[in-house]
């Protein structure tokens, strides 16, 4: 019988005392496994690939106003920005409200060049877009939804726009091309078409453009080129605030309030219970067992040794919990991500998640452990065996 | 009866005066139950104060009317033309000259920053007339004056100034050409407006280059029960393309996505924590029944009945799972009660409003430690309850 044998022999002394403690650890890391990885799939979609090499030029105002079309060919003439593409927001959706779409108006060329990561397209797919003036491309995740086929004619009504073709907020596309991510993790829930067939057709806000996006000879050089361009345009009708993508999107995310905060408060309120209650359940568990350690002490075993033995049992309680914990996190995800919700983006546990996880797994078990443990190491034979 | 009344009693003292023998794992429960109501009412306090301030925004006699479709004022255009049909439709009121009170209005976003992390937020930036702000009972100016007619100048919502800078009474501020005075501070206590920068519709029109397009009109109307004729009457003309809600409703709707959200992520993560509490009580009270044995097992041999160790359990766990409520329900609303904070609306614009931790929320908590309490009681109870009376003792 060896020291592995004597831990688990007394975890499983009282089976339902212990099933309850893992239960409570299980749960605590549940909660912080389905949160970070909420919150890293959130912040992962807002931020899209590498954008913080990419700059973001929109109105100085604020996002929602248009800037003038002209302002693209200014500029591409800035010294180091080597391509520029645009997007204009079109608030559509499929027949129903309800049935909401992020949509845009872009200039196709530019715009799959630039995007070429997070735009994956057949290249024939992708020249019939930029050759079709009323074609769409659309991410796999929306076609899948609504069962569209390449080839399809789709009505898309705007929100906000009225065409005044139809005169009513319906535009007619031609589905040119279905794309995906450059892996499978990435999400594809946007719709894109023709800047110039919306231009003709729309009512108002004629000739403009909602946001740019710039790439520069150097990302490290970003700094000044976007200054450049803000002067450029200072006290102008429309001023611009042109910054980095990745900064854009956390700045537009954190508009929801700070989400990031409460998911820290909320997993730490729920760690700090549990390690209340494994903690003194452990303490009143070893001191159920003076006596036993009184005799393995007058057996010969030596003090770190039962200091071990302590130890080792409430480690691994706490790895126990944490292991189904994170267990059900990973089945969680994969059923939500089977499900092809959509809204956000598919989860996983980030290595860095795991990480943490492990760390305070083994951190949660010492610190519960320890109290019991320095009580055993410190037991005096005569006192443990005389106490009843 | 009486009795059995006198037995549960002493046997519920013996449970209580033993609590001290287990202080530290009693209080492990309180304070786990405690910790899963508190983050339980944090949410459903911000998800109570949310919808407060969006439904106490709007008044029934007041109708909003938004471009068919628009669902939301940022998306919505409506023209001169149109309002000047919609003056002469059934169910308006009119003042005291006999003109109609109506007031159109421009909403427009503009960035702030957010005053605890310095990050850009949407604020909403109101084109109005005086007629409009007459339009809205509750508003009064607080500090300064009101905007004058024609001039570029900005009353700011309390609210806003509390949680975004850049827009303290005296600064200035530039939008595109033009250049804004902020000259007056205004109050509507619990409603959206608070939330809002307003400035003269006409000079907006001009400064933003909206011509002589609006985007929502603001109908008062003779009485509530006008809705329904007003509305008949706009469907009827070929040429209004556009949507009646009374403004009560309106933001009625708005609440209600934003509001369910923060309750569907909060009752989860509330039951899972209570499901955490649920496991630390039922240990203590495992612990509880199993200390107690030998007294448990003496009282059964003098006579007590099986169902007065059952209820001395219970009413143990339901104790703790109360005083945790307790605790959880008094620290929830000394920290949340009444902070301020904001986030995104409907209208894609910062709404600020308090958390309020109200009778209805209190309830939920409370709800949710009775469940862990007659849980964590239950199977604890049945075990003393069938403890066999010389068992305990020999032990």
């Amino acid at each position: 019988m060896n020291d592995l044998d004597l831990v688990s022999k007394n975890l499983w002394r009282k089976p339902f005392r212990t099933t309850l403690l893992i239960i409570s650890v299980t749960i605590a890391f549940l909660l912080f496994g389905l949160l970070n990885g909420f919150l890293d799939s959130i912040n992962r979609s807002s931020e899209g690939n590498g954008a913080a090499e990419r700059l973001v030029t929109l109105s100085k105002v604020n996002f929602t106003q248009p800037l003038p079309i002209s302002y693209i060919d200014r500029i591409k003439a800035v010294e180091g920005v080597t391509d520029v593409t645009h997007a204009s927001w079109f608030g559509g959706y499929f027949q129903e409200t309800r049935n909401f779409i992020f949509s845009f108006a872009v200039d196709p060329e530019s715009y799959v060049r630039i995007y070429n990561r997070d735009i994956v397209l057949p290249a024939e797919q992708s020249a019939a877009f930029v050759a079709d003036r009323t074609g769409l491309i659309v991410g796999k995740d929306v076609a899948d939804r609504y069962g569209w086929k390449v080839g399809d004619s789709i009505p898309l009504k705007s929100n906000i726009f009225t065409n005044k073709v139809s005169g009513d907020n319906t535009w007619q596309f031609t589905l040119s091309g279905i794309y995906t991510g450059s892996s499978p993790a990435d999400t594809s829930s946007g719709v894109f078409f023709h800047w110039e067939y919306f231009n003709e057709t729309k009512t108002f806000g004629i000739d403009t453009f909602g946001n740019a996006t710039i790439l520069t000879v150097d990302p490290a050089r970003n700094g000044q080129i976007a200054e450049a361009i803000d002067a450029m345009f200072a006290n102008s009708r429309a001023e611009t605030a042109t910054q980095d993508e990745a900064a854009f999107n956390r700045s537009f995310l954190q508009q929801q309030g700070d989400i990031a905060f409460i998911i820290r408060a909320v997993s730490l309120a729920a760690f700090f219970a549990i390690l209340m209650i494994v903690g003194t359940t452990q303490i009143m568990a070893i001191r159920e067992r003076t006596k036993e350690i009184g005799v393995l002490k007058t057996l010969g075993f030596s003090s770190p040794r039962v200091l071990g033995q302590v130890l080792g049992e409430s480690l691994l309680v706490s790895l126990l919990g944490a292991a189904i914990g994170i267990g059900l996190v990973a089945l969680i995800f994969m059923l939500v991500n089977g499900m092809k919700l959509g809204f956000f983006g598919v989860l996983s546990l980030s290595p860095e998640v795991l990480g943490i996880s492990a760390a305070i797994a083994v951190g949660l078990g010492l610190v519960t452990g320890l109290v019991p443990a320095l009580n055993a190491l410190n037991l005096r034979i005569v006192d443990a065996l005389g106490r009843k | 009866m009486g009795s059995m009344l006198r037995q549960c009693a002493t046997v519920i003292g013996l449970n209580v005066s033993s609590i001290p023998q287990r202080l530290l794992m009693s209080l492990a429960t309180i304070l786990s139950v405690a910790v899963a109501v508190g983050v339980l009412l944090g949410f459903l306090a911000l998800a109570a104060g949310f919808r407060q301030t969006l439904s106490g925004s709007g008044s029934q006699d007041v109708a909003v009317v938004l471009r068919g479709g628009a669902s939301s004022e940022i998306n919505s255009v409506v023209g001169r033309d149109q309002v000047r049909l919609l003056e002469v439709l059934p169910g308006v009121a009119k003042d005291a000259e006999g003109k109609p009170i109506i007031s159109s209005e421009l909403y427009i976003v503009v960035d702030g920053k957010r005053r605890s992390t310095g990050v850009k937020a949407n604020m909403p930036m109101r084109g109005i007339a005086l007629s409009g702000v007459a339009l809205r009972a509750p508003a009064r100016i607080a500090e300064g004056r009101m905007f004058s007619p024609g001039s570029n100048e900005i009353v700011v919502g309390r609210g806003l100034i509390r949680e975004f800078a850049g827009f303290d009474l005296g600064n200035e501020v530039r939008f595109g050409t033009g250049t804004w005075k902020i000259v007056g501070v205004f109050e509507a206590p619990g409603t959206v407006f608070e939330s809002e920068l307003w400035a003269d519709a006409a000079v907006v029109q001009s400064l933003f280059n909206r011509g002589t397009s609006f985007q929502t009109v603001r109908v008062k109307l003779t009485g509530p029960d006008q809705l329904e004729a007003f509305k008949a009457a706009v469907a009827a003309d070929p040429q209004l393309n556009l949507e009646v809600k009374s403004e009560k409703a309106f933001y009625a709707d708005q609440a209600g996505g934003t509001a369910q959200l923060v309750e569907m992520v909060g009752m989860p993560l509330g039951i899972l924590m209570a499901i955490g509490a649920l496991a630390g009580a039922l240990n203590t009270m495992f612990a509880s029944v199993s200390n107690r044995a030998a007294e448990i097992s003496t009282l059964r041999i003098i006579g007590f009945s099986g169902f007065a160790a059952f209820v001395g359990t219970m009413v143990e766990a339901l104790a703790l799972a109360l005083i945790g409520a307790a605790v959880g329900i008094v620290a929830c609303y000394l920290m949340f009660n009444g902070l301020t904070t904001s986030t995104l609306g409907q209208g894609f614009t910062q709404v600020v409003f308090q958390l309020k931790v109200t009778p209805e929320v209190i309830q939920q908590g409370v709800i949710i430690a009775l469940a862990v309490g007659i849980i964590g009681g239950l199977f604890p109870a049945i075990r003393a309850a069938r403890m066999k009376p010389l068992l305990g003792v020999t032990q």
